[in-house]
């Protein structure tokens, strides 16, 4: 969520039950303006905190120009002091599915072990930093959620906000047609567009409503009906709070850090 | 090819500039035609510049019939609807000129405990929290409960519960009519009395049933009411038996936020939301309920110490002065359980289920105990109430608890905080004199790399044998001959026999 409208999103986002501090909320404000000059970013996201066992990791992320590919992420023990978090390769995503397993630690220079103890003597290594960094990045790819018309991608390539959201209206809030996730769209394009109103400008995501297993969004009305909430119960922890017909939305990620593999045996 | 395709969308352009406003009866297509054709009728000067004051006019020119013959039905929206209900928390109560603002009431100062809670990174947000103090508070007056406490809430797929704990008062042993689904379903299969062959009868006994505790001891030691809104009516919760417990250990299903609701999965669970939310209530509170070692002490009982299972009860040390949060934030064994462990059986003290069914004979009672059968159920113990949280066992190579202090700045007025990490979302946080625990949570247990369902039992063995299906040697030609001769004359002999009686009736 947005680092302007952070104490409001997350008073909404309570709901969910992870509240910040009041002292994290005010080193948050600080730091991330700080965070903002230092690294010349347009925007600066608040994304979220995954719980460790010693300790927490906070991660906030940054966006230049094009929403999409300008992304940084980067994270802090204490909300004061952010370090980059490395880039994800799929080389990367592999290490980490083979060896990170349980909670996170805590310490960012924590080291997991897996020994594949066949034929070949490898024992796989990875940081704990590198877990994080791809754990990040699944979630971003898997469970991130925005509102429909919120973000326009112009012909030249670059996705950006569109000024001129005014929020998703009260019947159109309780579809789950018209939240997408905000990553490279995976499906293939259809021929025949349902909608009457697509527009190639705004329809260049992927729709919450095709993942699979159908189920795994809980979308919900709280705070006296008056904000749609959508929590994933693929990734436990995320969610998405939105005011309808006004152009606040945000989602925010505060959890274990590990996905919910018993999902089928949930619903 | 494009061709088509750029057809299609413009088709579909216009299409959307031909839908009729919803706010007037017009729609930009025609009102750009009309523009269009009055500029060319008119050709005004610098036209670009007043294309927008021609276009209001055109709007204010057109008579527009506000009146409709047919009105909108208005129909009140979710939230108007719950806002309607959510009047009632802020209106007092009727007899509030008698209410002493002094006197010690039932229901618990919420908005002070969440201002801790805070601090320790668990809460519901501030104006949730003032709707859930003033439901509580409605809760309390119209079921006239002693006290009650927010134990927390669960978050569903369609809609999540807020759920409040209510002790019994004493001498309040309500016996609820429960649906008592297990006993009525246990009957063996196949007993249907039909004029062909009867089918076999299944020779399964169920395991004996473990009794249910009662009301106001162990596992039932407390009840619950919950809902969905703060505002909207509590429900209460039905008492949770063995057999609830002992399947919601096996099984992983996420809430929908409909108490009556059917819970499908393997092992079958007997019951519905309503009574599987309560069997997770009580894993969660048997299991995550702490406070500061020294607050609660074991009542003082006369005798029977040797046979002493476990204490169930325990009460409020009044000498206790409270720790510091810095001293509680150090160790674990400065927090203790203060609800009794729920032991495999599915209760809180051991009952063998045996006994139940030998009540005739005495000396067989006698000589179970003495006796060491191998098939007689092995009594189970728990750790005894009050044990200090470092003897928690660790799961999944994980400690089961992560203690710390809710500041690192100024510790001097931080709260220790105590997270569970066998139950996401259980909180407990203590500041010197007061302590408070709550769950804010999917009510589900941590799985560590995954659940894996249980293995349905392996089929029976052997069938019954009878002599339908007993095998038997196929007879030999010799054995066959044998059978047939005697046949034969067995019925030639029959038919004689007859011809005799009737010979013998014509002649009478």
């Amino acid at each position: 969520m947005d680092s302007n409208s952070l104490s409001h999103c997350l008073e909404v986002v309570a709901s969910s039950g992870c509240v910040l501090t009041l002292e994290e909320r005010t080193a948050l404000q600080t730091s991330l303006v700080i965070l903002k000059k230092n690294y010349k970013f347009q925007r600066v996201l608040f994304w979220g905190k995954i719980l460790g066992l010693q300790q927490d990791y906070f991660v906030a992320q940054g966006r230049g120009e094009d929403e999409m590919r300008d992304r940084k992420s980067l994270y802090s023990l204490n909300c004061l002091d952010w370090l980059l978090l490395p880039s994800v390769t799929d080389a990367m995503v592999e290490e980490v599915s083979k060896s990170a397993q349980g909670r996170f630690r805590g310490d960012p220079s924590f080291v997991y072990e897996h020994k594949v103890s066949k034929q070949e003597e490898k024992v796989y290594k990875v940081t704990e930093e590198k877990r994080l960094a791809v754990t990040v990045h699944q979630i971003d790819e898997e469970a991130s959620v925005v509102p429909r018309g919120a973000f326009i991608r112009s012909p030249s390539g670059p996705v950006q906000i569109n000024r001129s959201f005014g929020g998703l209206s009260e019947s159109e809030a309780k579809r789950l047609e018209n939240f997408m996730h905000f990553r490279e769209s995976k499906n293939l394009p259809r021929e025949k567009q349902q909608k009457a109103e697509w527009t190639p400008a705004i329809d260049f995501l992927d729709v919450l409503s095709e993942d699979i297993p159908k189920g795994s969004w809980s979308l919900q009305f709280e705070c006296a009906r008056r904000v749609c909430v959508l929590r994933s119960l693929l990734w436990l922890g995320l969610t998405f709070c939105h005011v309808p017909m006004t152009p606040q939305h945000g989602y925010v990620y505060i959890g274990l850090g590990m996905k919910n593999r018993d999902l089928p045996f949930m619903l | 090819m494009q061709r088509s395709e750029a057809d299609s969308t413009a088709a579909s352009f216009k299409a959307f500039l031909q839908k009729s406003s919803s706010r007037s009866d017009r729609n930009l297509y025609d009102h750009l035609v009309l523009l269009l054709v009055k500029i060319m009728d008119e050709r005004p000067h610098d036209a670009v510049d007043v294309l927008e004051d021609m276009s209001l006019e055109l709007k204010r020119a057109v008579f527009k019939d506000t009146q409709s013959s047919l009105r909108e039905h208005v129909t009140a929206s979710a939230g108007e609807l719950l806002a309607e209900h959510q009047l009632l928390l802020f209106k007092q109560a009727q007899d509030f000129n008698h209410e002493d603002p002094t006197v010690e009431t039932g229901f618990p100062n919420v908005n002070e405990t969440a201002f801790y809670l805070e601090q320790a990174g668990v809460g519901l947000g501030r104006e949730e929290t003032q709707r859930i103090q003033l439901a509580l508070k409605l809760l309390v007056e119209s079921q006239g409960l002693p006290r009650c406490r927010l134990w927390g809430k669960i978050l569903g797929t369609e809609s999540s519960y807020i759920i409040a704990e209510a002790e019994y008062a004493e001498g309040d042993g309500e016996q609820s009519a429960d649906e008592d689904l297990q006993e009525e379903e246990e009957e063996e299969s196949g007993t249907q009395e039909s004029e062909t062959e009867p089918v076999p009868r299944s020779t399964y006994t169920h395991p004996p049933m473990v009794p249910k505790e009662a009301v106001g001891t162990g596992a039932n030691k407390c009840f619950y009411f919950v809902c969905n809104e703060p505002g909207l009516p509590w429900v209460k919760l039905p008492s949770v038996s063995p057999a609830q417990i002992t399947a919601a250990r096996s099984i992983c299903k996420a809430f929908t936020g409909q108490l009556d609701s059917p819970v499908l999965s393997y092992p079958p669970f007997p019951g519905k939301e309503a009574n599987y939310l309560r069997a997770q209530i009580a894993r969660i509170s048997a299991g995550t309920q702490v406070s500061p070692s020294g607050f609660y002490q074991a009542v003082e009982e006369e005798g029977e110490d040797e046979e002493e299972t476990g204490r169930d009860q325990c009460q409020v040390n009044p000498e206790f002065e409270g720790v510091s949060s810095f001293e509680m934030a150090q160790s674990l064994s400065s927090w203790v359980h203060h609800i009794q462990h729920i032991l495999k059986q599915g209760r809180c003290t051991w009952v063998n289920p045996a006994m139940k069914v030998e009540e005739d004979s005495i000396e067989e009672a006698e000589a179970a105990e003495k006796d060491e059968r191998p098939d007689e159920p092995e009594p189970e113990y728990g750790p005894p109430l009050l044990t200090n949280l470092s003897q928690d066992a660790e799961l999944f190579h994980t400690p089961p608890w992560s203690l710390r202090l809710s500041s690192t700045i100024t510790p001097q007025h931080a709260v220790a905080v105590l997270r569970s990490n066998l139950w996401p979302g259980a909180f407990a946080f203590s500041n010197g004199k007061r302590f408070e625990n709550i769950y804010v949570g999917w009510g589900l247990k941590y799985t560590g790399p995954g659940y894996s369902p249980c293995v349905p039992p392996p089929p029976q063995q052997e069938y019954p044998s009878g002599p339908e299906v007993t095998e038997m040697v196929d007879p030999s030609v010799e054995e066959e001959e044998e059978m047939r001769m005697a046949l034969e004359e067995q019925q030639e002999v029959q038919q004689e026999s007859e011809e005799e009686e009737e010979d013998e009736e014509d002649d009478n």
